[in-house]
């Protein structure tokens, strides 16, 4: 068939090839070589076509996952988003403007205060050293950037990365077609997107990128058994590390695959390479971050991969030993006696390192992903985070849309063509789907592996279908000649007997399949647009005319605090805003995002949720000037302190049992009007939040004092402030500050 | 020459004329002086002339003057305020009780003397200050056992009293031996107050009444609990005297003799003009005024300071203070001053020694935590200013390239390392170089068995390579190359052809089920192949 047409082709374009080319003319060359090679440039075998479409597919699916993501800076503006990013910005100026040096080494005076932090040894640096390098690289090629720019910019260019990546990942575990579905899926997933639009400059956006690639090199070692590939994974598995602490998702993972190939019976020379140089040399590499150092020795987290590497020698050895010794029976009591030995040895060492305290226990992070239940019990500050919350239903329809539904079709074919390869990927898609379900942000680790199962899902079905349309078409076409392979005719007509109207339905199941995945482009775009681009720093709303609001209160506030507090003011807030205040106000902190402390957070909790004259005394201990909170009664804002302050007295509560839960509480109900509790009306949150509220009038046909995000009319209008000043209030009322007075001159 | 020695003199007078015309305490002082009545001023002229005498210019007012004013474009016209006038009701002009109090605030000296029937303008400003005059207007204090002997007066309200607090630096270093005349109403003080101070409390017997009405209740002050005089020393270290009892700075008290009742003792003149005039000089940081300057701390051996210090630093740390004498500064000696190396809570605490000319020094070592400290120095006696200081100092950790590179307890594990890299290397080149295969004979090489692709799924037929459609192609090799290649080496191959009808033809294919061969032997194969590679 392809042979066919090149001597039409071949003349076509002869004749018109020579003469508008004066290059040709003046080179000289014979023209029967010049047909050929205009053909052969015009003319392209399929395999060549088909590489072709591959190429500009990929290139178009890189360009959309980029430019999707800039919702964010068209709507608003080229900013950094939310809350650490905050910090990684800075961390990342600090990096470009005093070096790797200072930066490994910086110890913050400005957060945690008085404690101080050792940021160089308390952060994975991946992102910064990625951003930085872009920026250096960029500077150096005469682009006259601002490091703002490449931050903001990083996560979407990381996420055009991740898709090629999706692409070899998917071609590794089943075919070219998967990759390249798997590659358009994940450009576009919400699941995926709302950690990576342009301005949420944070580990998550270089992270997915590393643990998709570090998993297709492990895949890729496996399958070819190459020591090279195994390093390579290694390394990627070191970028990782350098990245995102759910690196701890990867040794794990890995671990708990290669100990299912060892029971399935599917140990081979090529998983031990694989395993083996990944593991060491990884670990190896791992060290090297400071965060991270010799917890891979020495955390119970890591011991399964340390567990599954011992396993692999005994494999090894046993294998060595079977091959010295003919005689099965002896071999078998061998076996016997090693394996129990070697149970034995392990879970001893393992029992006397963690009583010796030398393996530390697993962290509360770890333990609450097990069990859902345990940090809302036991770790307040982790579940007051609304990150680490449970997945609801909707956010999983949300983020995933019909993934959902085309995951467990992939399942399905994984198992029907069972490899190292799908065995991976199944495990990798139930363990992460598990995770999304413990925890809303985890869902970002499973959006990969969806999208890959998914995608084989999708190709698998189309690439049948169409197979089934192409196949009737043939023998419609050739007629009864059935000639080539007697298989190839012999099975179609099986085919075709034993379904009637396979062609219409194989056409109508494939209309509803790209009907399904233009409600997926189309609900991707729309959340994207939605939902995941707003910067959560400048707010947006809906004006009476239906025109757009911009509630910019926080940047007002952080302006303001640069401006007109003294260098070394000290600012209490809770930590939700420690970091932009550090970034933005350039003012030092008591307790920020980085929440390794939980005393020092407690202490916070626990003035913010005392009497007035109490948390003077906290204050006055820290050496606090200004107090800061976030207020959202005035614009209906609903993430603001007053909401967040049951937090607060549970974590200042967990540590300092003067604070207790239900004196804040009504009936078990939290309220702020009248009928609230006396000590939630009187504590310094109240206080701060509603001081002078009584006096405005938000609403019209409402009381003044009425609370527009709580929908209630405060229950203390006339609030007297002894020990605190009101410094500044923003335009909206979102943002307010407050100066600590010094003690009374005369008492 | 003569210029030199002018240049020299001048030089040396330097230091003199910038102490005396310190911001401070400046020679020239201005004090407002608030009466009730002008004549005030000649019945206490004794009082207000030793003032004068002292250095102050007198400013005598009415308290209900209209044009009374502290300050002008928020500049104060006057270091000090003496308010003589127990009865206004309000001030004149722009003088409120809030402009008293502010005025305080800002670091300026009050003297406040109150007397029967106070007002309650007077009473405020008290409060304020952490005294608390009786309620009742008519009462006074009385003391049926320590009253003055003196004429015919038999209601025994002019009290001779002697409790003086123990300070020499309030009332100076002469004692005073004469009792104090006191005829006014007592006060008591807040017990909320820290900061204030009885200087002339009154004796046990005595409570505060009206003389002339029948005591019906009980009084609502006795004993000791009343104080005649007291001070205040604010926290910005203003100082405030209240005494109960206008009367006291007269010159008819000053001059008069003295005979405590009960003792047969008899003064010729009373202490009032020493303790009134030792008072004021306090209250006018004439005396026990300190201050500290010349803060610095460095590393040992070193002499400027840094940003920011190391753990396990050895550093100097030094603060001169000095004592305001009334004329100059001079060098303030203690052994009791200390220093912390404070975070949250003190590190350090040292006593610094002195070297009595004012300079006082300690050297410590950081301790080995990091975070963000202060060195404070909190200095609280008695009577003098309370230095009060901090200076923030971070403190970090020891940088990557600080610590010790090689220990010499890690000398196993930095030859472990070694052999484990030279053991590593002999290795490598023992694996690449010896020729080892399962076919021929070796030494340390063992089958593995390599499986590619997966398991056929249903009817699967073991056979040689050399019998499968040589179209198929194994890692860029056609299907009989491919099992040549190995089978020359002693490599068993097995394959699995997967036939399966329910799949399209397309979908048929051959799969490579086992290839057994030593490790070493398959990659060299596979390379020279031309395959892909392991």
């Amino acid at each position: 068939m392809v042979g066919k047409p090149e001597p039409v082709n071949g003349t076509a374009t002869a004749k018109t090839s020579p003469s508008p080319s004066p290059a040709i003319s003046m080179s000289g060359l014979k023209p029967d070589l010049l047909n050929n090679l205009s053909f052969k440039t015009l003319k392209l075998k399929t395999k060549q076509q088909e590489l072709l479409i591959r190429v500009s597919i990929l290139c178009l699916v890189y360009i959309l996952a980029f430019i999707t993501r800039l919702f964010s800076v068209l709507r608003y503006e080229s900013m950094i988003h939310e809350f650490d990013p905050y910090f990684n910005y800075r961390t990342t100026l600090y990096l470009t403007e005093k070096g790797f040096y200072d930066f490994w080494n910086w110890f913050d005076s400005e957060s945690w205060y008085p404690l101080g932090r050792i940021i160089g040894g308390t952060l994975y640096p991946g992102l910064m050293v990625t951003a930085a390098l872009i920026y250096w690289t960029l500077r150096f090629l005469s682009f006259a950037v601002h490091i703002r720019e490449v931050c903001v910019l990083t996560a979407p260019f990381f996420a055009s990365n991740t898709t090629l990546v999706a692409y070899f990942f998917g071609k590794e575990i089943w075919d070219t077609g998967a990759g390249l579905v798997a590659a358009a899926l994940i450009a576009i997933c919400p699941g995926y997107i709302s950690r990576s639009v342009a301005g949420s400059y944070d580990n998550e956006g270089v992270a997915i990128f590393a643990l998709l690639l570090t998993f297709y090199l492990f895949v890729k070692a496996v399958n070819t058994g190459s020591l090279a590939w195994a390093l390579a994974s290694a390394f990627g598995y070191f970028y990782m590390v350098s990245a995102w602490g759910g690196y701890v998702f990867i040794i794990n993972l890995i671990p708990l695959y290669v100990l299912v190939l060892l029971i399935t019976g599917r140990y081979s020379m090529r998983l031990y390479v694989a395993y083996n140089c990944t593991y060491i040399i990884g670990m190896l590499l791992a060290m090297q971050i400071r965060f991270v150092g010799f917890q891979h020795v020495q955390s119970g987290e890591h011991m399964a991969a340390m567990g599954v590497f011992f396993l692999m020698q005994v494999f090894y050895f046993l294998d060595w030993v079977r091959h010295l010794l003919s005689d099965t029976k002896m071999f078998q009591a061998f076996l016997r006696i090693t394996v129990t030995c070697a149970v034995g040895v392990g879970a001893v060492a393992l029992g006397v390192g963690t009583a010796s305290g030398y393996i530390s226990p697993w962290t509360g992070r770890f333990y609450s992903l097990l069990d859902p239940t345990y940090a809302k019990d036991h770790i307040p500050i982790i579940a007051s985070v609304s990150e680490h919350q449970p997945t609801a239903w909707s956010s999983f329809m949300f983020d995933f849309h019909i993934l959902l539904f085309l995951f467990p079709a992939g399942l399905y074919f994984c198992f029907k063509r069972l490899s190292d390869a799908t065995i991976f990927i199944v495990m990798y898609g139930l363990t992460s789907m598990y995770f999304a379900g413990v925890m809303v942000r985890l869902i970002l680790v499973a959006t990969p592996a969806v999208c890959l199962i998914s995608a084989i899902a999708v190709s698998a079905t189309i690439k049948n279908l169409t197979q089934l349309v192409r196949a009737k078409n043939k023998v419609s076409q050739t007629g009864s000649t059935k000639g080539g392979s007697s298989t190839k005719g012999s099975s179609k007509g099986s085919v075709d007997q034993s379904q009637p109207f396979q062609r219409n339905g194989a056409s109508v199941l494939l209309f509803g399949a790209f009907y399904l995945l233009s409600k997926y482009a189309t609900h991707c775009t729309w959340v994207t647009s939605e939902a995941y681009s707003s910067p959560s720093i400048v707010l947006a709303a809906r004006g009476a005319h239906g025109n757009r609001v911009i509630f910019d209160d926080y940047r007002e506030a952080y302006f303001w605090l640069r401006q007109n507090t003294p260098p070394d003011a000290k600012v209490m807030s809770w930590w939700d805003y420690g970091y932009q205040i550090t970034a933005m106000g350039n003012r030092t902190v008591i307790v920020d995002n980085n929440t390794w402390n939980n005393t020092h957070i407690a202490t916070v909790g626990r003035a913010m949720s005392s009497y007035e004259d109490e948390a003077y005394e906290i204050m006055r201990s820290l050496d606090v000037d200004y107090v800061l909170v976030v207020f959202g009664g005035v614009t209906g804002y609903s993430s603001d302190d007053i909401n967040k302050f049951l937090w607060m007295v549970r974590i200042g509560g967990g540590v300092f049992p003067v604070i207790k839960e239900p004196d804040y509480l009504v009936n078990g109900e939290y309220r702020v009007d009248k009928g609230a509790a006396p000590k939630m009306l009187n504590c310094l949150m109240y206080k701060l939040s509603y001081y002078r509220f009584g006096e405005l009038t938000t609403e019209y046909g409402k009381p003044p004092g009425y609370d527009r995000a709580r929908g209630v009319e405060i229950g203390n209008k006339d609030i007297k402030l002894e020990h605190l000043e009101e410094a500044f209030t923003t335009s909206n009322w979102i943002v307010r500050i407050y100066k600590v007075k010094p003690p009374n001159n005369r008492w | 020459m003569p210029s030199l020695s002018v240049l020299v003199t001048l030089i040396s007078l330097l230091p003199l004329l910038c102490h005396s015309f310190s911001p401070e305490a400046p020679t020239n002082r201005r004090l407002l002086v608030l009466l009730d009545d002008l004549s005030l001023q000649s019945s206490h002229s004794i009082f207000f002339h030793s003032l004068i005498s002292r250095g102050f210019d007198l400013d005598f007012k009415l308290a209900d003057d209209p044009t009374l004013s502290l300050q002008r474009y928020n500049q104060y016209l006057y270091d000090g305020l003496v308010l003589f006038s127990p009865t206004a009701h309000q001030f004149g002009g722009a003088l409120d009780f809030q402009a008293v109090l502010d005025f305080v605030d800002s670091g300026h000296d009050l003297i406040l003397a109150a007397g029967a029937s106070a007002s309650d303008l007077v009473r405020s400003i008290s409060r304020q200050c952490g005294v608390d005059f009786d309620e009742d207007p008519s009462a006074v204090v009385i003391d049926h056992n320590n009253y003055a002997v003196l004429g015919t007066q038999g209601d025994h309200t002019l009290i001779a009293s002697d409790d003086f607090i123990q300070s020499d630096v309030i009332l100076g270093k002469n004692k005073i031996e004469a009792p104090v005349l006191f005829k006014g109403i007592a006060h008591s003080l807040s017990a909320s107050n820290s900061l204030v101070l009885k200087v002339l409390s009154a004796s046990p017997s005595a409570y505060s009444a009206n003389p002339n009405a029948k005591l019906s209740y009980p009084p609502s002050l006795t004993g000791s609990a009343i104080s005649l005089v007291s001070v205040l020393q604010a926290r910005n270290n203003a100082r405030i005297l209240i005494s109960g009892s206008v009367d006291m700075f007269s010159n008819q008290l000053f001059k008069s003799a003295v005979q405590k009742a009960g003792s047969s003792r008899k003064y010729e003149k009373s202490g009032n003009e020493q303790f009134v005039t030792e008072l004021s000089k306090w209250i006018f940081h004439e005396r026990g005024h300190l201050k500290a300057v010349n803060v610095r701390h460095h590393k040992v051996g070193e002499t400027d300071e840094p940003a920011i210090y190391r753990i396990n630093d050895d550093l100097d740390y030094s603060i001169e203070i000095y004592e305001w004498s009334g004329k100059s500064w001079e060098p303030y000696v203690a052994g009791d001053v200390q220093v912390q190396f404070f975070m949250m809570s003190p590190y350090v605490l040292k006593t610094l020694a002195t070297d009595q000319k004012g300079l006082y020094h300690t050297s410590f070592k950081v301790p080995d935590v990091y975070g963000v400290f202060q060195f404070k120095v909190e200095y609280n006696r008695l009577g003098y200013t309370s230095l009060s200081l901090s200076k923030q100092i971070p403190v970090r950790p020891f940088q990557h390239n600080e610590y010790e590179r090689f220990i010499t307890t890690a000398f196993p594990y930095y030859g472990a390392s070694f052999t484990t890299m030279a053991g590593f290397f002999i290795f490598s080149i023992d694996f690449m170089y010896y020729n080892c295969c399962l076919a021929c004979t070796q030494r340390w090489c063992w089958p593995a068995t390599w499986s590619f692709g997966a398991k056929a799924k249903s009817r699967q037929a073991s056979t040689n390579l050399a019998g499968v459609d040589s179209n198929l192609t194994f890692w860029g090799q056609k299907s009989h190359q491919f099992s040549e290649n190995y089978t020359k080496r002693g490599i068993i191959v097995k394959s699995s052809v997967f036939l399966d009808n329910h799949y399209p033809a397309l979908l048929r294919k051959v799969i490579l089920k086992e290839v057994v061969a030593c490790s070493c032997c398959l990659w060299d194969s596979m390379r020279e192949g031309g395959g892909r590679g392991i």
